[in-house]
């Protein structure tokens, strides 16, 4: 199993994470580590910086790390936009980008963009299939560095959901939790891929929420990012990998389970976050 | 802390013990008197046990010594008692339990009051001053019902009817009863629960409900009736009413435990909570679990309610939703356990153990060896004698005269799109020999056209030319010499075609180089496909020609199975369904009258007939179909055990049971075995002979499903085997 990391694009201290030195600094940082990747999440109304405007950032200075969004919100960008700016941030890094793509979870992100709310599912589901018809045609926007484009994974958690990546991704993107939620999840991601007559196997990603160096404020981040769940996003802080040895059982789960890559989102944006999570995994 | 408890049933007493032990001040209001319950026993598990034991020693003390254990289940069915051991239980007079929990929560110094009315319009009224309050007021719980809105309480009613009564006898063990009658079947759920007195659950359908008049009688009459209908297992000995009415089971489930109100937190405990169908017996169990959980989560996080309540409901949550996984499942072998009436009693016992798939052939062979070794030898049809039994799944099923499978399990050689102009090859033999490697007796193909233009993708392989049957005899040998046996899926893909190799998605039209596309109607699959021709006369003729050239060519190279397709939105499965044939297919039946799925069956019928002509009359003819489209207004699962029934008399030996994809967006909840209830009810209601797949990946899985009496075959998953991830 890879293992990849977050940029800080919506953490505390607010302010650092949406200034160029310190996102490519850590961007140069992850590169120079044992990541495989580099992470974004993604939420519109929310003080965040844009996830591929963000990576963008980050390709400019990195020339190893994957690019990756975990996830990208489909269905308040128009699909031609998205195939756009993902077929670009693909030629500009060299073929580094998995574009992981679901529904997200709140209807104010669909209000802020103008987006219908009602019908998102299938409207994610055309606009999968819209942007793979775009990147191996020739109008809109510049070729993606590699045929087909980037790699596409698919979210979510219902039936439906794991049917749209087996129909139109690449792989299954998983929304956080302990591995037995992942296990669960990607056995129902392969079985839909078997069920649908994909060949070969689905890419299973994970992704979990860490903060060694302040963990009471890498709670009190989720609590505040995740308030509009409710009671949940209590439970989302109390899953937060908040030492070394969270980190290490955490991965060894998941790589128990299956994953492909499993991306660890910081929590604040302390610049020491990296080294520690360096050291958890040595 | 200070914590006011609504509701003295086993949840919040139980709770309020362990409260007090960890020093928090507690009320408790009840509002019936002292002694005054409903119901007869309550169940435990020797699981369920081990965590009181941990929890409060005293409470399991008093409780262990009122305890009636037994070990075993009794199966009371078609005249014979088969008994299975193993089964470790124990239950106690609901009575009894309330009355020690009542003592020990005083002696620990709660304030337990009795008689306490809570009001509707300010439940939270006789909880002043508590930091919080503790909605343990049972399944119609008033506190619950006042913040419903923040809880996101749901009800899903079961179909069947039930009430639960007493009897004045010690049953020895647990005992199900199965008794038909002319009204319909009637079904007892009974087990012990002090020296003298047993509970006695009787279920049946709302149909035999109201036919034996029950929906009209009064309390005496329905005891009455029970009493009379059970009396062979009665003995002379009464059954007993306290208030016992018919009544519909209800699952309760909360989207959320806790809510705040002013500065109060309110948390679900036990049935306010949650309901799990009483045939798996675990309310009480999850009630004291509650307690025993809500009680930890403040000792890891004290002073902080915010995270003791979050800790508490992700602690519990997912515990509960598997609870109710299980119990609907046990429900709904209850509902439709009719279908297994034709059972020998070994099936059905082994059926009825394993229906909630908490326990399958495995785990019930180390809790009663001696009964699954009755079970497997009875599937193998091997004599009495007999100690050395195979396993279901390593029974041979012989499918016809010369073609026996050495196993149970199909393993499928999986999507290739690797065919140049439908001629397969090397990767061919490579995902063919990998797939007789598994050790499955049948090994299936990927969808192999009988046409050119009836190809799913530029790349799948065909059967439409003398050169493409030379491959596959050469293919087919191979599975041969690896022991198993080849079964081909001969598949027109209908408005499915002239698509993209599947590596980068599904139903991608090919860009260029595509073909003409049929189907019953000009509908395209999605809005991206192209519109397929309405086949006429012509098409059609020429189509089912095309499948009996095709399955002679199959029969001349040595193909063992014929599976026509009929399933996954492909051309005959789009004539089957009325999303894709919505006006009658054919206008000459629907003058003769038959109803709208005769009509949309008669030309996959016909090409059905083509090809059991072309096909050698002593060789297995498969039918894989769609047997529930999974959406509304689709075909449902009723349509497809009367197209299998249908498709069976016409000469299908074996239906390969689908589902979905007749249109893009209709699939499944891709849980394991999630096929597994669909093949179950055509097998059983149809009376045919079935294979199932679908999230199917272990061995002890396909023993289950084939000793119950759900399938006759099972296609294995590659999941995890395909990945080398396998420990």
């Amino acid at each position: 199993m890879r293992i990849g990391v977050g940029l800080p694009t919506s953490t505390p201290p607010l302010g650092a994470a949406h200034r160029g030195p310190e996102l490519v600094d850590w961007a140069r940082r992850a590169e120079a580590g044992p990541f495989a990747s580099l992470g974004v999440t993604d939420r519109l109304v929310y003080d965040c910086t844009d996830p591929l405007v963000a990576l963008a950032a980050a390709a400019a200075v990195t020339e190893r790390v994957r690019l990756v969004t975990m996830i990208i919100i489909g269905p308040v960008r128009p699909a031609a936009v998205l195939a756009a700016q993902a077929a670009s941030l693909d030629a500009l890094s060299g073929g580094r980008l998995t574009l992981g793509v679901s529904l997200g979870a709140r209807p104010d992100d669909y209000d802020a963009a103008g987006a219908a709310w009602r019908g998102r599912g299938r409207a994610l589901s055309d606009e999968l299939a819209a942007m793979r018809d775009i990147w191996d045609g020739t109008t809109v926007g510049p070729r993606p560095a590699r045929p087909g484009g980037p790699a596409l994974l698919v979210g979510g958690g219902s039936g439906a959901a794991f049917l749209r990546a087996a129909r139109y991704g690449d792989g299954y993107v998983h929304g956080g939790g302990p591995p037995r939620a992942f296990a669960g999840a990607a056995d129902r991601a392969r079985a839909a891929w078997v069920d649908a007559g994909r060949p070969g196997a689905p890419q299973l990603w994970g992704q979990s929420y860490f903060s060694l160096a302040d963990p009471e404020a890498g709670a009190a981040y989720l609590r505040h990012y995740y308030a509009f769940t409710g009671p949940f996003a209590e439970r989302v802080a109390a899953g937060l990998l908040d030492s070394p040895k969270a980190v290490r059982e955490q991965v060894a789960g998941y790589a128990e389970a299956g994953c492909d890559e499993l991306v660890l989102l910081p929590a604040t944006s302390d610049p020491s976050e990296l080294d520690r999570l360096a050291d958890a995994l040595a | 802390m200070r914590v006011g408890i609504c509701g003295g049933g086993p949840a919040g007493l139980y709770l309020a013990v362990l409260l007090r032990r960890a020093g928090h001040e507690v009320l408790v209001r009840e509002r019936n008197p002292p002694g005054v319950t409903y119901g007869w026993g309550v169940v435990f598990s020797d699981e369920s046990l081990a965590e009181l034991r941990d929890a409060d020693y005293e409470t399991y003390l008093q409780i262990d010594a009122a305890l009636v254990r037994w070990s075993s289940i009794d199966i009371h069915y078609a005249g014979e008692r088969i008994r299975s051991t193993g089964h470790g239980f124990a239950a106690i007079a609901r009575t009894t339990l309330l009355r020690l929990l009542a003592e020990r929560a005083a002696v620990l110094g709660a304030d337990v009051a009795f008689s306490v009315e809570v009001p509707a319009d300010d439940p939270l009224a006789p909880f002043a001053g508590c930091d919080l309050v503790v909605a343990a007021d049972g399944v119609r719980s008033v506190l619950r019902s006042a913040f419903a809105g923040q809880f996101g309480t749901t009800f899903t009613p079961t179909a069947s009817k039930y009430v639960w009564f007493g009897a004045d006898l010690a049953l020895p063990v647990f005992t199900f009863i199965f008794s038909p009658t002319p009204q319909g079947l009637f079904q007892v759920h009974s087990y012990p629960y002090d020296a003298h007195r047993s509970t006695f659950i009787v279920e049946c359908s709302e149909a035999a409900w109201r036919s034996a008049g029950l929906d009209t009688m009064g309390e005496a009459d329905s005891l009455a009736f029970c009493q009379s209908l059970f009396e062979p297992y009665l003995g002379g000995h009464r059954l007993l009413s306290n208030e016992s009415v018919w009544r519909t089971f209800v699952t309760v489930r909360n989207r959320a435990w806790h809510c705040r109100v002013g500065d109060q937190d309110v948390v679900l405990a036990g049935d306010a909570a949650h309901t799990a169908h009483f045939s798996i017996g675990s309310g009480t169990r999850l009630a004291l679990d509650d307690a025993i959980a809500l009680a930890k989560a403040f000792v890891a996080a004290p002073g902080d309610r915010a995270a003791a309540l979050a800790a508490y409901e992700g602690d519990r949550q997912p515990v509960v939703e598997r609870f109710q996984e299980v119990a609907t499942d046990s429900a709904r072998y209850f509902e439709s356990v009719s279908r297994y009436l034709g059972f020998a009693a070994e099936p059905f016992a082994f059926n009825l153990l394993t229906r909630s798939g908490r326990i399958g052939h495995l785990n019930l062979t180390a809790r009663d060896p001696v009964l699954v070794n009755r079970v497997d030898r009875r599937f193998a049809a091997a004599g009495p004698g007999r100690l050395v039994v195979p396993a279901p799944l390593f029974t041979p099923l012989p499918l016809a005269a010369g073609c026996t499978l050495a196993n149970r399990v199909v393993v499928a050689s999986g999507t290739l799109d690797e065919a140049v102009d439908g001629l397969a090859g090397e990767a061919h033999a490579a995902a063919l020999d990998a797939a007789a490697a598994t050790g499955a007796g049948l090994v299936v193909t990927e969808e192999v056209a009988p046409t050119a233009d009836g190809r799913v993708t530029i790349g799948s392989p065909g059967l439409w030319t003398d050169e493409h049957a030379e491959a596959w005899a050469k293919l087919a040998a191979r599975v041969h010499e690896a022991g198993s046996k080849l079964a081909l899926r001969l598949t027109h893909a209908g408005r499915r075609g002239a698509t993209l190799p599947r590596g980068r998605g599904l139903d991608r039209p090919l860009p260029a180089g595509g073909w003409r596309l049929l189907a019953p109607a000009p509908l395209p699959y999605t809005a991206r496909s192209r519109r397929p021709e309405a086949m006429g006369p012509g098409a059609r003729d020429a189509v089912r020609a095309a499948y009996g050239d095709a399955a002679r060519r199959a029969a001349d190279a040595g193909v063992d199975v014929l599976v026509l397709d009929m399933a996954d939105g492909y051309l005959l499965a789009s004539f089957l369904s009325p999303l894709t044939n919505p006006v009658s297919d054919s206008t000459a039946a629907a003058a003769e009258g038959a109803d709208g799925l005769e009509a949309r069956a008669a030309y996959p019928l016909e090409v059905l007939a083509a090809v059991r002509a072309a096909w050698p009359a002593g060789r297995p003819l498969a039918v894989r179909l769609v047997c529930d489209d999974r959406l509304a207004g689709g075909l449902t699962a009723g349509d497809g055990v009367a197209l299998a029934r249908r498709l069976a008399g016409a000469g299908a030996g074996l239906i390969d049971v689908a589902a979905g994809h007749t249109v893009p967006e209709a699939g499944a909840d891709y849980r394991r075995l999630f096929n597994a209830g669909l093949a179950d009810r055509v097998r059983n209601e149809a009376g045919v002979a079935a294979v199932v797949g679908g999230h199917i990946t272990r061995l002890d899985e396909v023993n289950t499903i084939l000793a119950g009496g759900r399938a006759d075959l099972c296609r294995l998953d590659p999941g995890r085997y395909q990945r080398g991830a396998l420990p």
